[in-house]
């Protein structure tokens, strides 16, 4: 007989899942007449193969992993962030606008760079205020409001590189001006990697795993979540709670968005959030809402895209693979999770 | 239509919920099925209306053996079950809720035939509900109604009723119960399902009682009392002789409370609660009392009025202030408004407790809930979640949740679908509050827990709030008068 809530059981199932996803993956190879084994193998190589290659990794598990640590807080709090990718945006912008006001101000760069990352945490607080005004005060589903404000953000990120903040001369897509390299947060060598910005997003998730699990601030979140009536009449200020986990959330998309500008891009570019909130929306259910997971989760999801840049060169595959996997992985979780729980309350 | 159960099995993990059960039901009888909570009657005619499939074991339909795979399918062959919450869409019209489950109906919905239909129902058993008026407007009597109604229209001939007099008037319950005797004139078969023996004892033509997943007994009448609840618990069991907590020192102070809603206005209310003291709001479901206790909770701003506890006006402050006053709410729907689904025991009782720190101390958090659990004899451990434990037991735990001390505790329908065992252990738990200071104000539907649990007792008709009644005094009779609206 199946015995309820096993570890070892949901282990396997998990296991199952993934392994059904790579199955499904590898049909899809088939059918366009690929090779399965080279496009793994090519995926492997491409994000582990080599110091570099993993350093590029690294650079993405970065973002994914400070949007997902983000995310973690609004889905305790029973809310879906769609909006998250504006609040990243959001936070490039207001890390940009730092950057671009106290660059000839003789500040110390560190200092000016210090400022512009938490200026875009708070921008993107401030982008997630909005949505969470909306919810609460004015019943706009945070999945609507968050929509609608990613496309504002969008178009506002378009409008400041195509007009106020354009590049001297002609205006591009490849974004604004970019910035003297002493407001870039310092590399390590000659790679891509800051271990500043690494060590913020490592940081991020200890800290959200610490508040969800230890805290009564993390316990009360959850009840919020799971009940908002039944918290309220417990005496849990519900509105307060939530405000704050949009909040949150919100300042963890900022921070992705300053990390993107001041140690990746080095300037403001139309597509700033690279669909890493998005992506985080993914790792988030796959890992059932447990901060534990997310970081090994992430670090794959991150490798898998960096590897998958891999395959239009090599195997002249599109590197669309990458997120076809992915969201197999994703569908294939959500289904056998309730195969499992079909079987054991069954049993 | 007759119904045979043979030898049915059911099994939830560890629990034996139903046990070689064998039961025959002819047709034209009204069959009670009796039993404390837990005792395996709701899976018994939840596996009859296709809710849950047996483990083993057979269901013949006039003697054919058949196989019931769904609800719908058990409506197909003409079974109906009505549940303890009704299964309707309140945010729908009457009529759309009627037409709802039809099989094999066209494409667009034949409403002028519905419309008909549903009148001439309503006519045969002189219901009067409003087609087009919603489902959330209705009173739970009148949503049992309409299901009933809905049922009879899908073509059921067997009708199972899981505890439908919990949350409806007397005069609602008169109804159904003419209502029902009247279907089983027409060959109808009824189940009907409860643990409260007077109606079952006045209603049923026969009697089957159910004990922890066996049946272990069946009855026509005339009916012993005695030996029905000798076969329902095992063991003769006792109310406790009334005790009276109440002191002369005046806890809250109500004094020209109005209360507005969209159906009804509340006006010019003074009552002056003593410390220990219990009051039971009896009345019709939706005559105001709801709205008087979410009001003296903080829940509902009056529009005049005060309500003072030791000095302080209360009236229009927010929930927080009524709370960190010592006012604590008990809502009747413990899934929805009291408890968290999901969450284990130790998450709740740490959740209500005070806040000691930034971090949870995880160990002094399990003891604590060890020792609730011992206190209050919940059935559990302390990583049990909420929604894996039986009604009484989310009762006691929302009793053990309660913040020591307390001065006032308001609560809706404390032992609502509970048996009276589980019912005399709450009761005993709130005297012992009261005896430590604690003033109770409660709602119940059940006429007999008002007199025998409250000092005093309000009675609500339309919106008018009676003088106070001592309950000592009074008697069924006289109150089911108030509440009817006589002798104003």
């Amino acid at each position: 007989m199946l015995k309820k809530n096993s570890p070892w059981l949901g282990l396997g199932f998990r296991l199952l899942a993934v392994v059904l996803a790579l199955a499904f993956t590898t049909l899809i190879l088939v059918l366009t007449g690929a090779q399965p084994f080279d496009a793994y193998t090519n995926i492997i190589s491409g994000s582990l193969g080599s110091v570099e290659k993993i350093s590029d990794t690294l650079v993405a598990w970065v973002p994914l992993l400070l949007a997902t640590s983000g995310l973690l807080v609004t889905f305790t709090a029973g809310l879906w962030n769609i909006g998250v990718e504006g609040q990243i945006t959001l936070g490039a912008i207001f890390t940009t606008f730092v950057l671009r006001s106290l660059g000839d101000s003789g500040l110390p760069p560190a200092l000016i760079i210090a400022l512009a990352i938490v200026a875009g945490a708070l921008g993107g607080a401030l982008w997630a205020a909005v949505v969470g005004w909306l919810k609460i005060y004015g019943g706009v589903s945070e999945i609507f409001g968050g929509l609608g404000l990613n496309f504002v953000a969008t178009a506002f990120t378009l409008f400041l590189i195509f007009g106020p903040w354009k590049r001297p001369g002609v205006a591009s897509m490849s974004g604004t001006a970019p910035f003297p390299p002493e407001l870039w947060l310092p590399m390590v060598g000659n790679l891509r990697l800051s271990l500043w910005s690494l060590g913020l997003a490592v940081l991020g998730i200890i800290v959200i795993y610490l508040v969800l699990n230890g805290t009564y601030f993390g316990l009360r979140l959850k009840a919020v979540g799971k009940n908002g009536r039944a918290a309220f009449l417990m005496g849990i200020p519900t509105a307060r709670y939530l405000m704050s986990s949009f909040l949150i959330c919100g300042a963890f998309a900022g921070l992705t968005g300053a990390m993107q500008v001041t140690a990746v891009y080095h300037n403001l570019i139309p597509s700033i959030s690279s669909g890493y909130g998005f992506l985080g929306v993914m790792v988030g259910m796959l890992v059932n809402f447990q901060a534990a997971w997310a970081a090994p989760v992430s670090f794959f999801f991150a490798a898998l895209n960096i590897g998958s840049i891999q395959l239009p060169i090599v195997l002249h595959l599109d590197s669309t693979l990458s997120g076809v996997l992915q969201g197999a992985l994703v569908l294939f979780v959500l289904i056998v999770d309730g195969v499992r729980r079909r079987l054991t309350e069954k049993s | 239509m007759k119904v045979e159960l043979s030898h049915i099995q059911k099994r939830f993990g560890k629990v034996h919920a139903n046990n070689d059960i064998t039961l025959t039901v002819p047709a034209g009888t009204i069959q009670g099925i009796l039993g404390e909570n837990g005792a395996g009657k709701s899976t018994l005619m939840k596996i009859l209306s296709g809710f849950y499939s047996a483990d083993e074991g057979t269901i013949l339909l006039d003697d054919k053996p058949v196989k019931i795979t769904s609800p719908a399918d058990a409506v197909a062959q003409g079974i109906g079950m009505l549940h303890q919450d009704p299964l309707d869409f309140p945010p729908m019209r009457v009529i759309d809720n009627f037409l709802i489950g039809r099989k094999n109906a066209s494409f667009f919905p034949d409403r002028k035939r519905a419309l008909a239909a549903l009148h001439d129902l309503q006519q045969q058993f002189d219901f009067a509900i409003d087609p087009e008026t919603y489902v959330d407007s209705l009173t739970v009597g009148e949503r049992q109604q309409l299901e009933i109604l809905r049922l009879l229209w899908l073509g059921a001939r067997v009708l199972i009723l899981d505890e439908p007099t919990t949350g409806i008037s007397a005069i609602q319950k008169e109804k159904l119960f003419a209502t029902l005797k009247k279907l089983v004139e027409q060959g109808m078969t009824v189940l009907f399902v409860s643990h409260k023996l007077e109606e079952v004892e006045g209603l049923c033509g026969r009697v089957a009682v159910m004990q922890r997943g066996r049946l272990v007994g069946e009855t026509r009448p005339p009916y012993l009392t005695a030996e029905l609840v000798q076969m329902m618990f095992g063991k003769v069991v006792q109310p406790d002789a009334r005790v009276n907590a109440g002191t002369p020192e005046i806890a809250l102070k109500i004094s020209n409370l109005e209360i507005e809603d969209f159906r009804l206005q509340i006006r010019d209310v003074s009552v002056e609660l003593h410390r220990g003291e219990v009051i039971g709001l009896a009345g019709m479901e939706g005559s105001g009392q709801r709205q008087f206790l979410r009001t003296l909770g903080g829940l509902t701003r009056p529009v005049g009025g005060e309500i003072r506890l030791e000095e302080k006006n209360l009236a229009g402050k927010p929930y927080k202030n009524f709370m960190n006053s010592g006012i604590a709410y008990m809502p009747a729907a413990r899934l929805e408004e009291g408890l968290i689904p999901g969450l284990s025991l130790t998450e709740h009782f740490t959740l209500c407790e005070e806040q000691s720190g930034f971090f949870v101390d995880k160990s002094k958090a399990h003891a604590l809930t060890s020792g609730r659990i011992q206190d209050y004899t919940i059935r559990g451990v302390p990583e049990s979640r909420i929604e894996a434990l039986s009604g009484g037991n989310q009762q006691r735990a929302l009793l053990a949740l309660l913040r020591t001390p307390l001065h006032l505790l308001l609560m809706e329908h404390p032992t609502r679908g509970l048996d009276i065992e589980s019912t005399i252990w709450i009761w005993a738990k709130l005297k012992e509050r009261c005896k430590q200071g604690t003033s109770i104000v409660f709602i119940s539907s059940d006429l007999d827990e008002v007199i025998r649990y409250s000092d005093r007792i309000l009675v609500f008709f339309g919106g008018r709030v009676s003088q106070p009644v001592n309950s000592a005094a009074t008697n069924a009779e006289q109150l089911g008068q108030l509440i009817g609206g006589k002798g104003w």
